[in-house]
């Protein structure tokens, strides 16, 4: 299959995850410049990490006016899957893709550490593989990864089971301890009512190989491989 | 036009500097001239007080492909590919501004490595600070960590490692070395020349403000009172703009239509100008007026002297105009061709086409003031060098001395800070921070890099040629723990005002120690940065030369970490420790000083502890490798434990050299000698790993077994340290957070 990796001015986490996608599982990969209005026939689109347009304004406030998202607005109302990554899940949520805002860590400091996260939702296709309940390890770098929707808001989320990622601890708990920002309800990730687009904090593209200190991060691509494979999730052409 | 003494002060110029301008340019200067001379010859960028020790320093290898006088240097690892990096002070701005003193200073040593042609994969800093319980050290200490985080996330270059130490002396002048490190192929290496007569000379990136202005000079005085007043000196960065110029600078270079580039850092257009013509053996013919500005009105002066951030200034072959032109469109920013290269050799500035500085390149640069400045040694040293142990009182008991240790902030984990800094993106990190040295692979190869950056200040201020080897000595150690082969150095050299003779001094001794250790070890030097006038209110901070080792493993699956991998592991202990305390963090912490002569060192051993540690790596026997540094080798096997839920239990045995005095179980403890690693490795491999060791010479004493949850330490079957590893690490792990998030309010 063929990731489409789109590249704003200002993202930095764009190689880490055209070379998971290439690299390390053997996939197509191709970075689609911001400028660009065409998603070139990818099955899905990565919007990856860093500071599009300098995040200036707010995280992914001015990215959601860049030309290519007009297609990525397209691609997802089709039923292709969209993975977007910590500034890439800020970007969706600037988009209106999926609902809710971040605020800056209550540590009011930008946190690199690995965290875990359980996955509640087998139903996404980036997370058609795992077990419900499996708990990952994967890394978290943000600044403003405070995840916040009025209570209306999480409501609703949570009966249309779309709550897909919560920081936990060990055992699968949300506690408060293992919150590593202060999100709502500990969310990590969310996908929207149709389930194709996905938006977590934490980086799986960095967590693909054990050397770096976890492959728990593989799964997520592995389930986009086996939608799109399989056609549960892809893009009406 | 008569120049008043308060005008050259005000630059930074003596009198007879002033004659010598005259005499260059055979008439008086014009102000703008002034400026230009001010900051070419202020130490910041001339090096006229340190050039003439520099010269010592060994700089040739067979891996160099490029030694100092670049922006970087740069060594070859293998598959056609160099390491390019370079280490550089921003000492001055982040005690006025700390953010944004810090984060320049990230920013400026980012250009210098991709004006090279390279993409850089990699920062370290070397950081120093006064006591944590000064509230304004904190605010300093906030303030750098935050730039640093600031500004190297935003642009995606991870930052792997580094060193934080503490010392009061560093009250009023912290220091923030920063280094970084990039990846290019030996044939896209560029250099900063400017040559071929015609040629269009190109400025891209950010605007030109007044910010910053007289940078360098300020960077060339002591601080006193009145240093607040100087925050407009300070630049301003903007990592989102750096990070489109780093993109946009690594595709146009990969066309091939430049002939050179450089960085508008310290001096900005100036410094660019006069050194890549100078460098070219050409000149350089400019219009300031097609300069892109900022602010209204800016004069001639202002625009030459601006040290705005994230600029370059390149050279474009004939022809190629327009391709370089699209490929920055394309990022959004605009080379604008501010002027050409010329046959004169000068450096022509114009206003609207009017001349208004005309100055001949090597005049500023090759041929600015060189000055071999009176040395004297300190008073303080052979006061300083006597330590006897009867002086010390009655000894603290060990367990007690470990625990203050432990929560020393130059001993505990530098969690607080590294936690702040993006240090996984590219996504080559193999150790993380906090673990020794920085590892990161390289793409495309089998082959991983290690990095170190360090230096004790103390040892230097004891002893500033046996300081300096040590520091040469623990970066290399540092790199070889993780199974690195040290393959090139660079330099970072904090001192003092050098117009005293007993700084000039200590920087010429610590300049020779650090050649004769780089030259035992086999480790050129491929440049670096001084930083002087390191003072305030005439106080100088502890003369830290700080050294930035690269070392390659060739195979990224050997790379070594620090901690305990498994129980039943065996420990060993390489080395030899000796019955010595000068300089300790012991004596520091515990009795409150800095006193006696740093740890023996010899060079030879300490080149075959090397080799034992990189052929052990490469062989599969080393399981884990850590080096004694400061806090001893009590402190060494608690780091050693702490992560891995895996205790030690150990006999080191007491020191044959030791007299009996009240003091041997302290020494034996934590002594800083030199040359010493704690390793470990399996039951299987001990016996391959001792005749690795006897091969090579070095001492090795197998000292006891990861076993169970506590540190134990024991000396000839007598317990002397036996603490539970939860408490340890809980200690180590919040000693400094503690200042900072004294009640954490939330979870």
């Amino acid at each position: 299959m063929k990731f489409a990796v789109v590249v704003f001015p200002g993202s930095n986490c764009d190689h880490d995850a055209h070379y998971a996608a290439q690299h390390v599982l053997g996939q197509q990969a191709e970075y689609i410049w911001h400028k660009e209005t065409s998603l070139k026939g990818a099955d899905a689109v990565i919007l990856p990490g860093g500071f599009a347009h300098g995040d200036y304004l707010r995280t992914g406030a001015i990215a959601r006016f860049s030309p290519v998202m007009a297609e990525v607005q397209k691609f997802a109302a089709s039923g292709g899957p969209v993975l977007g990554i910590c500034n890439g899940f800020q970007v969706l949520l600037e988009a209106g893709l999926l609902p809710g805002a971040m605020l800056r860590n209550r540590s009011l400091k930008y946190q690199c550490e690995h965290v875990l996260i359980k996955v509640e939702q087998t139903d996404t296709p980036f997370t058609a593989a795992c077990t419900a309940g499996q708990v990952l390890r994967i890394p978290i770098a943000h600044g403003e990864g405070n995840y916040y929707a009025d209570p209306d808001v999480i409501a609703r989320l949570e009966r249309n089971r779309q709550i897909v990622f919560r920081y936990t601890n060990a055992e699968g708990v949300a506690t408060d301890d293992a919150n590593p920002n202060g999100s709502v309800a500990n969310i990590a990730g969310l996908c929207n009512e149709q389930r194709n687009v996905v938006g977590l904090m934490p980086h799986p593209e960095r967590a693909c190989e054990m050397a770096l200190g976890s492959a728990d991060g593989l799964i997520l691509f592995e389930s986009v491989i086996k939608a799109v494979t399989e056609r549960v999730f892809a893009a009406a052409r | 036009m008569t120049i008043s003494d308060d005008i050259l002060e005000r630059h930074g110029l003596t009198r007879e500097e002033y004659q010598r301008i005259v005499d260059a340019l055979k008439r008086e200067p014009t102000l703008t001239e002034l400026g230009i001379f001010s900051v070419m010859w202020s130490e910041h960028c001339s090096y006229k007080s340190s050039r003439v020790h520099l010269k010592r320093l060994p700089t040739a290898g067979p891996r160099v492909l490029q030694g100092p006088g670049e922006n970087a240097g740069a060594v070859d690892i293998g598959d056609g590919l160099a390491a390019v990096f370079k280490i550089e002070s921003h000492n001055h701005p982040s005690f006025i501004e700390p953010y944004q003193g810090a984060a320049t200073g990230v920013g400026g040593i980012i250009r210098d490595i991709f004006t090279m042609g390279a993409r850089p994969i990699a920062l370290l800093n070397s950081l120093r600070f006064g006591s944590l319980d000064d509230a304004l050290v904190r605010r300093t200490v906030a303030g750098v960590v935050a730039g640093i985080a600031g500004y190297g996330n935003s642009i995606g270059i991870p930052t792997v490692g580094g060193e934080i130490a503490f010392d009061e002396s560093y009250t009023g002048n912290p220091l923030v070395n920063v280094f970084c490190l990039g990846i290019a192929a030996h044939e896209e290496i560029i250099k900063g020349v400017a040559s071929g007569v015609g040629n269009a000379v190109y400025y891209v990136g950010a605007k030109t403000g007044r910010d910053g202005i007289h940078g360098a000079t300020m960077a060339s005085a002591e601080f006193d009172d009145k240093s607040a007043e100087k925050r407009p000196a300070v630049q301003v960065g903007d990592p989102f703009m750096e990070k489109l110029l780093l993109e946009a600078c690594l595709e146009v270079m990969k066309s091939d239509a430049l002939v050179g580039i450089q960085d508008m850092g310290a001096a900005g257009l100036t410094c660019s100008t006069c050194e890549m013509g100078s460098r070219g053996g050409a000149g350089v013919d400019i219009d300031v007026s097609l300069v892109p500005q900022r602010e209204t009105g800016m004069t001639p002066y202002e625009i030459m002297l601006s040290e705005s951030q994230e600029r370059m200034l390149m050279v474009v072959k004939r022809g190629r105009e327009a391709e370089v032109e699209r490929i920055f469109e394309k990022w959004d920013l605009h080379a604008v061709r501010v002027g050409e290269v010329t046959a004169d050799g000068k450096l022509r500035v114009r206003n609207r086409g009017e001349v208004v500085a005309e100055i001949p390149n090597r005049s500023l640069t090759d041929d600015a003031p060189l000055y071999r400045r009176p040395m004297a040694e300190p008073a303080y040293i052979k006061a300083a060098q006597q330590l006897s142990f009867d002086s010390l009182g009655k000894p603290p008991s060990a367990t007690d001395a470990f625990w203050r240790l432990l929560a020393s902030p130059t001993v505990a984990s530098k969690r607080w800070a590294y936690r702040q800094y993006d240090h996984m993106v590219r996504t080559n990190t193999l150790v993380l921070p906090g673990m020794g040295a920085g590892v990161v692979r390289v793409k495309g190869t089998s082959r991983a890099l290690a990095m170190s950056v360090d230096c004790n200040g103390r040892f230097v201020y004891l002893d500033p040629y046996r300081g300096a080897q040590l520091a040469v000595a623990e970066a290399a150690r540092n790199v070889a723990c993780a199974g690195a082969l040290p393959i090139g150095a660079t330099n970072c050299l904090n001192f003092g005002n050098p117009e005293k003779p007993e700084i000039m001094w200590q920087f010429a001794r610590a300049v020779e120690g650090m050649g004769a250790a780089c030259r035992a070890l086999d480790i050129p030097i491929t440049g670096g940065n001084v930083s002087l006038y390191n003072e305030t209110d005439g106080c100088a901070v502890l003369p830290t030369p700080v050294l930035g080792v690269v070392g390659v493993i060739e195979d990224a699956r050997t790379v070594v970490r620090r901690a305990f991998r498994s129980k039943g592991d065996l420990v060993m202990l390489l080395g030899e420790t000796r019955d010595e305390l000068g300089g300790s963090e012991y004596l520091k912490v515990v009795h409150g000083m800095i006193r006696g002569v740093p740890p023996e060192l010899d060079l030879s051993r300490e080149a075959a502890l090397q080799q034992v540690l990189v052929e052990g790596a490469s062989a599969g026997v080393i399981r884990s490798a850590h080096d004694c540094a400061e806090g001893g080798f009590a402190v060494t096997l608690a780091e050693c434990c702490i992560g891995t839920g895996l205790g030690a239990q150990v006999d080191v045995g007491a020191i044959t050299s030791a007299g009996g005095h009240t003091f041997a179980d302290i020494t034996t403890v934590f002594s800083e000698s030199a040359s010493r690693v704690v390793i470990s490795c399996t039951p299987a491999a001990e016996v391959q790993f001792l005749e690795l060791a006897a091969r090579h010479g070095v001492p090795i004493q197998r000292i006891g077994v990861v076993e169970g949850t506590r540190v134990q330490v024991r000396i000839d079957g007598r317990s002397i340290i036996d603490e539970p590893l939860p408490d340890i690490e809980r200690t180590w792990n919040t000693a400094i957070e503690r200042y900072f998030e004294p009640a954490r309010a939330i979870a």
